[in-house]
Parts: structure tokens; C-alpha cells; sequence
């Protein structure tokens, strides 16, 4: 089957769609945007975290028909143009966040969502709890919880 | 393998009409998992997301009525004030992510015993409305759940809505796992008091081959109505243990599970009754 489906921005679409097929599929390996990742496909880790119409999912768990008409923001999107970064990405990468960087697309679009919805620094119980469906083995996620502190503090003009 | 996409709900069940093969899926939260990692795969899937009629929440006569396509973040930070105890249970659904996606219609379509918002629609005797072209069926949770991941929908009938009775005292969730995400229940615990009628309302999730109320933990609770007494809340809990029939499994072993539940009742007896004296 074919699906039409907005991805940052821009019209796309996917041919050939199984479908059975996941919208994190179609993004890898149809439209060439390998930015989330796909690691446990049953919605565990958190790494293919994308926006769908405005709310992070997982696109792992988002059947590729669902996706039909409907905009997805995916963490190459997430910076307003080549070679620059969000601000979310600039403050991972100054607190050392990212190791081996398999998890980072997720916890990033997921702390995106965190901070675009909050005017001043979330509370560290609350940043937990938000990004309780992401999984990071390597870092033991306090240079995350910092990356998350200092994007939320800049955004509030602290 | 075909997809079916319904954008209203009367093409949905002319689809599942034609098609009662068709596995609806909202979220995807359970069926996507199940294709993904090649447990199942459906003859179609029966996509309801675009169906824009069971996205709504309305509240009637006493009920609310939870339209099929509302989300546990909508329930949670929507009605926490109103079905605190089905709030509750959302919160310790997965993570924010599938929070966003995932629906109590689709928990009551996959019906498996871990499902987290079983006890509280038990503990309050929450009423499933199904329908097909054969018209409409106001299912009583005690009637719906009919084995493990087996339930009373028929193979044209799709889930609408789930009419969820409005608080008529505390009520709480507890529920058992290695940690605070991403947990599916070891065993789970849900209590409705309603104070006016002296009665209790009970759901025991995880510990039986379906969810299933405490029926001889209430009547006694019904009978002896001080849940402020330790004694009377020991009993309550010992009661709910012996309603459970729970296994050994990768999760809990079957006695972990009858001693949790034991504690769990207790402790949210506890809970509600102390909630109750303080604000009345």
C-alpha cells in the first residue's frame, strides 16, 4: 500500500508499505531518515521517539497506515537548519549526555517535548517521570537529567 | 495481511462486518508489539484512530462515557477528579509515550489479566458499550471478561465507549513491579469505597486467569463497615488474597502474588478510609 505522511515538514510518501509495517520502519528504511532508532520494537526503550500530530510516541508502535495524512517531526527536524542544533541537542552535547548515542534521538524528542511544554525548569521528579520510557545504558542518566536542566534554564532566560 | 482504515464509525462496523477477522487497533500499544515481534499476525488490521466520533468524553447520568479513542493522558489529565481511581491506574500505564497512544478500549480488547485499568473499572462497576450492524450492547464488567485474553465481544462487535460510574467516595490503585515505568503488573489492586451506600467496590488484576472483584472481601467489608479498624482491614485484605487465584510465573510466584494482594487491599482500605475522614 502506499501512505502519505508529512515529515518535518515536508510532503512524503511510501511505497510498497507491508501493512503490518511500523511508521519507525517506513522512516529508516523508505524515506531514508534513520534518526530514530529502532531497538526493541514493543515500546520499551524509547529510542524511536518521534512527534505524531504535536505528541512524542513510539514509532515503533504506530501502525505506517496510521501515519496516513498526519505529521510526524522526527529528531532531524528538530533544528531550524542544516548544521545547526535545537537547543535541547546543544545542551546534550555541552553536558557530555550522549555516549554511545543509540538512545540519544529519543530522550531527545522526548526532552523536547518536556521543555516546549514547560516556561520555567521542570522539577526533577517530573523530568524523571517524563523520560521514565527511555532507556540509556551507558551514561547512568545524570548528564541527561543536567542536559535537560540546562536546555529548560536557557529556555527560561536563566 | 490487508489495513482497513475507518474514518467514521459506522464504515468501522460495516468493515468489521465484512471483516470480523480484522483486529481493530487504536494505539498499537499491544497489537503492533504482537506483529512486530512475530507472536501474531492478524488476517487485517482494522485502523481506528481516524474515527473521530470515539475520541470524546462525555459525562451522563452519573457516568462517565469514555469514547474508545481517549487516551490514558487525556483520562489522566482529564478526569482524575471524577474517576480518580481509573486515573490512578493510568498513570502507571508504560511511559508517557505510550500513555499518549494507548486507550482503556484497547486494554478491554486485548483483556489480558495484567490489563492496569481492569480493577478500577471492577472496582466501580464500569459498563462496556459494544456495537455492530446488529445494533448495541451495554456489557457489564462482570460479564466482559470471560478467560485469559478472552472477552464477551462478539466476532463483528467493536468496543465504542466504556461508561465508568463518577466517584462516590476514595478510591485507589495499587500495583506491584520492579519499578516505576514500564511495568507490567506482578499483581494490582483496585478499591472504590462509596460512603453514603457503606459498600466497597473491589478489582484484582494479575492474580487470576481474568480480572475479577473480591465478591466475599465487599460483602464482609458491607456487613463489618469500619475500615478503620486494623482488624476489619486485616480481614478485608485476607479476604481479597483468597478471591485470587494466581500462578507462578516469569514475573511473581504464586504466593508472592496472594500476600502482595493481602497488603495491597489493606493498605488502600487504609488509604481511602483515612482520605475520607479527612475531607468530610
Amino acid at each position: 500500500m502506499r501512505v502519505h505522511v508529512t515529515v518535518n515538514g515536508a510532503q512524503m510518501t511510501a511505497d510498497d508499505v507491508w501493512p503490518g509495517e511500523s511508521l519507525l520502519y517506513v522512516l529508516r528504511e523508505r524515506l531514508g531518515l534513520p534518526g530514530a532508532k529502532n531497538a526493541c520494537e514493543q515500546g520499551e526503550c524509547g529510542s524511536c521517539t518521534v512527534y505524531l500530530d504535536g505528541v512524542p510516541v513510539c514509532a515503533c508502535l504506530v501502525a505506517a497506515g496510521q501515519a496516513e495524512g498526519r505529521e510526524v517531526r522526527t529528531v532531524e527536524g528538530l533544528a531550524s537548519g542544516a548544521g545547526e542544533l535545537d537547543a535541547v541537542q546543544e545542551a546534550f552535547v555541552e553536558c557530555g549526555a550522549v555516549q554511545c548515542g543509540f538512545c540519544t534521538p529519543g530522550l531527545i524528542v522526548q526532552a523536547h517535548s518536556l521543555i516546549a511544554a514547560h516556561d520555567g525548569v521542570p522539577p526533577d521528579a517530573e523530568i524523571r517521570e517524563h523520560l521514565a520510557g527511555n532507556l540509556c545504558r551507558c551514561t547512568g542518566y545524570e548528564k541527561i537529567l543536567d542536559a535537560v536542566r540546562l536546555a529548560a534554564r536557557r529556555k527560561a532566560g536563566q | 495481511m490487508d489495513f482497513l482504515r475507518a474514518t467514521s464509525w459506522a464504515e468501522a462496523l460495516r468493515m468489521k462486518a465484512d471483516r470480523p477477522d480484522a483486529t481493530p487497533v487504536q494505539g498499537g500499544t499491544d497489537v503492533m508489539v504482537e506483529i512486530n515481534l512475530d507472536k501474531g499476525r492478524p488476517a487485517a488490521l482494522l485502523d481506528l484512530t481516524p474515527v473521530t466520533e470515539l475520541t470524546e468524553w462525555s459525562a451522563e447520568s452519573g457516568n462517565i462515557r469514555i469514547g474508545a479513542g481517549v487516551t490514558y493522558t487525556r483520562i489522566i489529565a482529564e478526569l482524575a477528579d471524577r474517576l480518580p481511581g481509573l486515573a490512578q491506574a493510568s498513570r502507571t500505564v508504560g511511559s508517557p509515550q505510550i500513555r499518549n497512544r494507548g486507550t482503556v478500549a484497547g486494554n478491554l480488547g486485548a483483556a489480558s489479566p495484567a490489563g492496569d485499568s481492569h480493577p478500577p473499572l471492577l472496582a466501580t462497576g464500569a459498563i462496556v458499550e459494544a456495537e455492530s450492524v446488529d445494533g448495541l450492547r451495554m456489557i457489564p464488567i462482570g460479564d466482559y471478561y470471560t478467560g485469559v485474553k478472552r472477552n464477551a465481544l462478539a466476532a463483528n462487535e467493536l468496543i465504542r465507549a466504556v461508561h465508568v460510574p463518577v466517584r462516590q467516595g476514595p478510591q485507589y490503585f495499587s500495583k506491584i513491579g520492579t519499578r516505576n515505568a514500564m511495568v507490567i503488573a506482578v499483581c494490582s489492586f483496585g478499591l472504590a469505597l462509596n460512603v453514603a451506600e457503606r459498600t466497597a467496590g473491589t478489582g484484582i488484576g494479575s492474580a487470576a486467569p481474568t480480572p475479577r472483584r473480591a465478591v466475599e472481601a465487599e460483602a464482609f467489608l458491607a456487613e463489618n463497615w469500619n475500615p478503620g479498624d486494623p482488624e476489619v482491614g486485616r480481614r478485608f485484605g485476607e479476604l481479597v488474597a483468597a478471591a485470587a487465584a494466581p500462578i507462578d510465573d516469569v514475573r511473581g510466584s504464586r504466593d508472592y502474588r496472594v500476600h502482595a494482594l493481602a497488603v495491597m487491599a489493606r493498605r488502600t482500605l487504609g488509604w481511602a478510609w483515612e482520605e475520607h475522614r479527612r475531607t468530610s
